[in-house]
């Protein structure tokens, strides 16, 4: 039959994830609007003093993010387990990692990325002094794809369960932990006049960790689903 | 022989083994127990700082390094299930998760319960206490995942992914948390470790240590040998197990 | 003995509460994780003969039938 290599079968997948996403685009904003909402909130809830907000605006914008990331893994895979696409990207001629880790990019440039270019808008709402604004872009420009990467093993667990959501929240959001602490641990730094630099180089090692492992799991969770 | 390696003798091969170290295991653990604990709260002397109240120490530690040691044990019974794909080793994620979430529990209850008179609330943000509390979400997590299929395989296999991407991330979480705790509160010393301690307060420590080991062997037998019959409850030896004679009236 | 009579054993030097709170809920928890074991193989038992009893229902059913087929097919 044909011999479409490895590659051509990578980007042949990853173009369709692009357009069938771009047809749904409710599916990209959402996420996006909620973590504008989640962010809007706090200020209401604690008030809108400088001081308490520039504290915890980190840990908001980081919050929201998770939960956000959370909200959209459904997409990952759902639509192809149930029109059994997913069966056919088993029984493709490349290593499901591979293919795995297609999915994870395309997924991360249309969840991820958007985050990241939002990110400023939160922080000036949360009134984060501006010298973060930088570090808090970068942190979740690191962070994002793991973000991504994590939701993917979760979402490729449960997609066989038809109502995975709250069982996906209590699976991935313990394993956020570490994320989020040096993510919030180098805008701090940032805020007190230290250099972030170690925690950047830290989240930078847990992201190419997080990216080597995770598709392995990603295809091992997708082959225990669909049989 | 044969019998051994066939595969429908496997389950009742290993529910017999289980069934000759279950009672050996109980006693073992009966005793050590009883002495550790006894010896700890009754003979060992007051803690010059903490007087009496550091006699919690007994159940806290053991427990703690269990709670971890157990998730080691899933972890490993999970590389087992799906490397080999051998179904006893399925069986034990199984059998294993509830122990360590009990124990996990007992350290978390017993490290609060210390927290209130050390450091005058029921919950610090300790660093041991955080990353047991995380650790006791990943349990549920797995547990929840093994019952949420309506196909037990397919359960204990997402289970098992699970529990090594859990296992991959405990260090790290681990790590993580012990920073953090650190960055937040320098000043608070971890009373939970000491840096040295007399051998009347480590004797029985070891003893009540040794007792937890053989606890966790025996439950994780027992729920191991439970899960073995309930898979196989179709099966004339199964039946047999249970007390109902295959030939009566047939 | 590290105490001089029971009541100082059970006083603590005032962390009584503490100790015990904290031993008798670690106790109860791991006894209720043996008794759930207990009652686990109690009901697979029960499930047992269950399927048992149905399958020798389903037996004699099966004979009864049969038996009135031959009677049917004498007639």
């Amino acid at each position: 039959m044909n011999n479409a290599s490895t590659w051509q079968l990578l980007s042949a997948i990853m173009r369709r994830d692009l357009a069938v996403a771009l047809r749904r685009r409710s599916d990209i904003i959402n996420p996006l609007l909620f973590v504008v909402i989640v962010v809007t909130l706090f200020p209401l809830a604690v008030g809108p003093g400088p001081d308490i907000l520039g504290r915890i605006a980190t840990g908001v914008i980081w919050v929201a993010a998770l939960l956000s990331a959370l909200l959209g893994s459904e997409r990952l895979f759902r639509d192809d387990f149930l029109d059994g696409n997913l069966e056919q990207l088993v029984l493709l001629p490349a290593p499901l990692p591979v293919l795995a880790l297609g999915k994870i990019s395309v997924h991360w440039l249309l969840s991820g990325l958007p985050l990241v270019i939002l990110a400023p808008l939160c922080a000036l709402l949360l009134k984060l002094p501006i010298d973060a604004w930088g570090i808090l872009m970068l942190t979740l420009l690191i962070g994002t794809p793991m973000l991504s990467a994590m939701t993917a093993v979760g979402a490729a667990l449960t997609v066989s369960l038809g109502r995975g959501g709250a069982l996906l929240s209590l699976l991935l959001l313990p394993l956020f932990i570490p994320l989020l602490i040096f993510a919030a641990a180098a805008v701090e730094s940032t805020l007190v006049g230290t250099s972030a630099y170690g925690h950047v180089l830290l989240l930078a090692g847990l992201m190419l960790l997080t990216l080597t492992l995770a598709p392995l799991a990603v295809a091992a969770a997708i082959r225990v689903s669909v049989n | 022989m044969w019998k051994w390696l066939h595969p429908y003798a496997k389950g009742e091969a290993t529910y017999r083994l289980l069934g000759a170290w279950l009672p050996w295991l109980s006693a073992l653990a009966a005793l050590f127990v009883a002495v550790g604990l006894g010896w700890g709260l009754f003979y060992a002397p007051p803690d010059y700082q903490q007087g009496d109240s550091y006699r919690i120490i007994f159940i806290h530690v053991p427990a703690a390094m269990f709670s971890m040691g157990a998730y080691t044990g899933m972890a490993i019974a999970a590389l087992i299930a799906l490397v080999w794909q051998i179904r006893t080793a399925e069986w034990a994620i199984a059998a294993i998760a509830p122990v360590g979430a009990v124990l996990t529990f007992v350290a978390l209850f017993t490290g609060a319960v210390w927290g209130k008179p050390m450091w005058g609330t029921w919950w610090e943000w300790d660093a041991r206490l955080t990353s047991e509390l995380i650790l006791l979400f990943l349990y549920i997590g797995v547990l929840a995942l093994y019952y949420a299929f309506n196909d037990a395989r397919t359960g204990a296999k997402a289970a098992a992914i699970l529990a090594l991407v859990g296992v991959v991330n405990v260090p790290i979480i681990h790590f993580s948390v012990y920073w953090w705790n650190s960055l937040h509160q320098g000043a608070t010393i971890t009373k939970f470790e000491k840096p040295s301690m007399p051998v009347e307060m480590l004797t029985p420590l070891l003893i009540s240590i040794a007792g937890f080991l053989f606890l966790t062997a025996a439950l994780v037998t027992q729920r191991l040998r439970n899960e073995i019959l309930k898979q196989e409850l179709h099966r004339p030896w199964a039946q047999q197990q249970l007390g109902v004679e295959a030939e009566h009236g047939v | 003995m590290a105490f001089d009579s029971w009541q100082e054993a059970i006083w603590m030097g005032g962390y009584g509460f503490y100790v015990w709170l904290s031993f008798g809920v670690s106790l109860l928890a791991i006894a209720i994780l043996v008794v759930h074991g207990l009652l686990t193989r109690k009901k697979l038992a029960a499930m047992a003969v269950q399927e048992q009893q149905r399958k020798q229902r389903l037996a004699r059913r099966q004979q009864q039938e049969r038996a009135q087929r031959k009677e049917k097919g004498a007639q």
